[in-house]
């Protein structure tokens, strides 16, 4: 651990357990980032600087004023990685992998997100492992799993939403699938995959025995959109029909008027959400015009019949005001609303998150302090800490091998000078 | 070898926000207590219905978010229904709950109370703001949270005179339900370690905060604000089209194009076999492209000739797809080593060979109405992961059952 972040505090939670981390990206590396920042010390094991094109593909990148550019400089390296150690090492030749057999020997848990076959290839199975530690635990994480017909098949978010049904899941009527501006489940594989770690240390705390575990994101995608595929497999619905998907509407329960309305400024909009006829009194009362006013819409089955013409009517009457203020008239009414927040709406000026801490700044040995993301859970006794920036390219090597692995300065510099590490 | 999570007992209160989190749990083992009050949850009127007809027994969206767990009727309003809360929650590792915050308090329901008579017990709350802060709580549904919490901005067209797309399906309550089982696990781990239990607050609209990728990091690290684009990431930059429309009317995404020199040798193979060579003008970009070596793409919007080369791979793309069905885009492109995912509907996707190989999808035994259905089996596979679930409980199913073994305990 390097000097200028060593006094920093860290969360109690996890600080008996240790991973061996040889994971990437978002979706591997998101896992142990919620790990770290609960206490784990997660050592990620990387490729030495001779090595290149091997890093995660986050790790380079640009310093946020764009004047310095190198393999420590990935804002989303940097995001992912907080709270984390870094060593270097060349899994592929014989003293790399007899090195990572002995962190295996000392970790509670290793976790990595290669294609599925690239850990038997390295021979880095789980019975090799056990050999190192019986009691260690092992955690995958792949798009489509190591077994199966597609498990060889490329895989990123915007592979996996496809696959999975989410992208279907989202759009007009229509048109095209609108599909996810960004890699969702890398988020929820990520923390799947983190679940998975801290299940099987809470079943090695009763069995004594660690274990394997396989995990699919398309499989973790799917299982996300349950109760229209029950009226798939149940009532034999199809999901591809007519209308669908009708997204913004779509809802359980129902509910109507339901959608994102325009504001008067340019792309700015504003979500509604009428939970019940209450809600639609007090709406009506708000809007304030006669159509509104109609008794035949008092109750959710006219409402949802005349659901379209409700929602045009509605879009009328939100273009005439800014999103703040139709905004504010509708919750001030107590019906659910929100601003179509983009980012600087929610970083900057929502106290939501600003007195949740949700932005914390780190500390980054070539960035400087720089913010990232906070944990959207606070627990009451040992609580998650964010303080220290992803390391840089094996920052940690002398920690980890000399303090942890017990190898003399002289050894290390013979495996720096021989390019192993 | 026991399942998962054998042996951990959870209570949870019925909610919609931490329903999936309770799923979860169960369907990995642990013994999930949902408590509902007389006459069962509201969720269990949402529907879609078995046969549409509304039952609350038969309601699938409780199905879903309720396989592995038993249900008890209690009613929190009478002293009885509080003591034997109580008593469950003592003998419990976890309680997970999802009411706004006070109307706990209001039953004489106090978490720090009851966890003072359990100290090893966690208890996990889930609430749209958090419950530190009361005072920001207003309504919300996963509507306005994905919208207030920055999902919303990122999804929908190129046209911005359409409004932006929230996808459906509840992901407010996904995201938040996943860190509540992040957090009451973390905490059982400490607890296993220390003998302390603790309170877990999770907020939602932190949750979609903090699960929008790009979106906040772009902010956070250099003050960019990414604009929606159809099928793709939002960017700062217009970018290329990734979705192809195939022979069937559906939709493959090819979210990185042609990069290597062996995608573009591939694709001139491809083009042949399919007879295409003559109608795609195009071809001699693709040689182009596998003489140089590939495109990365770093040098896309910089090297000009790169940038058409991959243009021009990404036309040829979308000339393939026009004479293939969506399946047989999909598995041809990535037999050729090229990043593709077709746009399945989920239950498509259920059903495709790959997820039946794997015996993803599980059947679920109803015996009450004789038959068993398909449902999405555990995304894990190891000796410890269930290779069943169990249906969701029918309205205190499970009452005298729980309340004898606590009686008894």
């Amino acid at each position: 651990m390097n000097a200028a972040t060593a006094g920093l505090p860290k969360s109690q939670a996890l600080s008996h357990i240790r991973i061996c981390d040889l994971t990437g990206l978002l979706a591997g590396a998101g896992a142990t980032r919620f790990l770290a920042a609960f206490g784990a010390q997660v050592i990620r094991v990387e490729q030495p600087a001779h090595e290149k094109h091997r890093w995660d593909f986050l790790r380079g990148g640009m310093s946020p004023d764009g004047t310095k550019q190198g393999i420590n400089f990935g804002g989303g390296f940097n995001n992912h990685n907080v709270e984390k150690l870094s060593v270097t090492l060349d899994l592929k030749s014989p003293e790399g992998k007899e090195l990572l057999g002995k962190l295996v020997g000392i970790s509670d848990a290793v976790t990595e997100n290669f294609s599925a076959h690239v850990m038997e290839r390295l021979g880095f199975t789980f019975d090799w492992m056990k050999t190192k530690n019986e009691k260690i635990i092992y955690v995958a994480n792949s798009g489509f799993g190591k077994a199966g017909p597609y498990s060889d098949f490329k895989s990123v978010g915007q592979v996996v939403q496809p696959v999975c049904g989410l992208s279907f899941q989202s759009g007009l009527p229509d048109h095209e699938p609108a599909g996810w501006g960004f890699a969702y489940m890398d988020h929820q594989g990520a923390y799947m995959m983190a679940t998975a770690v801290l299940a099987a240390i809470v079943a090695r705390n009763r069995t004594g025995q660690g274990q394997y575990i396989d995990f699919s994101c398309t499989e973790a995608g799917i299982g996300l959109c349950g109760p229209e595929i029950l009226d798939s497999t149940v009532n034999g619905r199809p999901m591809r029909r007519p209308g669908k998907p009708n997204s913004n509407a779509d809802n359980f329960p129902q509910m109507a008027p339901h959608g994102i309305y325009p504001a008067s400024g340019s792309d700015t909009w504003v979500a509604i959400a009428c939970r019940d006829d209450a809600d639609w009194k007090r709406l009506a009362e708000t809007i304030g015009e006669p159509w509104a006013q109609d008794p035949a819409l008092a109750t959710f089955e006219a409402r949802y019949a005349r659901r379209d013409e409700i929602d045009a009517k509605l879009g009328e009457w939100t273009k005439q005001s800014e999103r703040d203020v139709v905004n504010a008239k509708i919750r001030n009414a107590g019906i659910p609303a929100d601003i179509v927040s983009k980012p600087e709406d929610r970083i900057e000026h929502d106290p939501r998150t600003s007195s949740w801490g949700l932005w914390p700044e780190v500390e980054h040995d070539e960035i400087g302090k720089v913010r990232v993301e906070g944990v959207p859970i606070h627990m009451s006794e040992t609580d998650w800490s964010i303080t220290r920036g992803a390391p840089c390219l094996g920052a940690d090597n002398d920690f980890v091998y000399g303090s942890l692995l017990g190898m003399s300065p002289d050894e290390i510099a013979d495996l720096k000078e021989r390019k192993v590490i | 070898m026991n399942a998962l999570l054998n042996g951990l007992r959870v209570i949870e209160i019925a909610s919609d926000r931490a329903a999936y989190a309770g799923k979860l749990m169960g369907d990995l083992g642990a013994d999930v207590i949902v408590i509902e009050s007389p006459g069962g949850h509201k969720s269990r009127g949402y529907g879609p219905f078995v046969a549409d007809k509304s039952d609350p027994d038969n309601c699938l969206w409780w199905w879903h978010y309720n396989t592995s767990k038993r249900s008890v009727v209690l009613d929190l309003e009478t002293e009885e229904g509080r003591e034997n809360f109580t008593r469950l929650a003592h003998g419990a590792d976890i309680v997970l709950e999802g009411e706004d915050p006070g109307v706990l308090d209001a039953l004489g329901i106090d978490h720090t109370q009851i966890r003072a008579g359990s100290p090893e017990l966690v208890w996990v709350s889930v609430t749209p703001v958090g419950r530190q802060r009361p005072d920001l709580h207003e309504p919300a549904t996963d509507l306005t949270m994905l919208a207030g919490g920055g999902l919303v901005w990122n999804c929908g067209y190129d046209d911005h005179s359409l409004p932006p797309i929230r996808p459906s399906g509840g992901h407010a309550h996904h995201t938040a339900a996943s860190f509540a089982v992040l957090g009451a696990l973390t905490a059982v781990v400490h607890r296993d370690a220390t003998g302390v239990g603790q309170h877990v607050d999770v907020s939602m609209i932190a949750a979609t905060n903090v699960t929008t990728e790009v979106s906040s990091i772009d902010w956070l690290y250099r003050g960019a604000t990414n604009q929606r684009q159809t099928g793709r990431h939002a960017s700062e930059h217009f970018t290329m089209g990734i979705q192809v429309q195939t022979k069937d009317g559906g939709y493959c995404s090819n979210p990185l194009g042609l990069t290597t020199a062996g995608n573009y040798k591939d694709v001139m193979e491809w083009l042949r076999e399919l007879g295409l060579e003559d109608e795609f003008p195009e071809f001699f970009f693709l040689q182009m492209g596998y003489d140089r070596g590939g495109v990365p793409l770093k040098v896309l919007g910089q090297d000009v000739e790169a940038t058409e080369i991959y243009r021009a791979g990404r036309e040829a793309l979308y000339l393939i797809a026009s004479k293939l069905t969506t399946p047989e885009f999909f598995v041809q492109a990535q037999q050729r080593g090229i990043a593709c995912g077709a746009v399945y509907a989920p239950d498509e996707a259920l059903a495709d060979e790959h997820y039946r190989f794997r015996k993803y999808p599980v059947q679920v035994e109803h015996e009450d109405l004789g038959r068993s259905f398909t449902y999405p089996g555990l995304p894990f596979t190891g000796e410890s992961i269930p290779t069943t679930i169990r249906r969701a409980p029918r309205i205190g199913e499970h009452t005298q059952e729980v309340l004898g073994e606590v009686a008894t305990a």
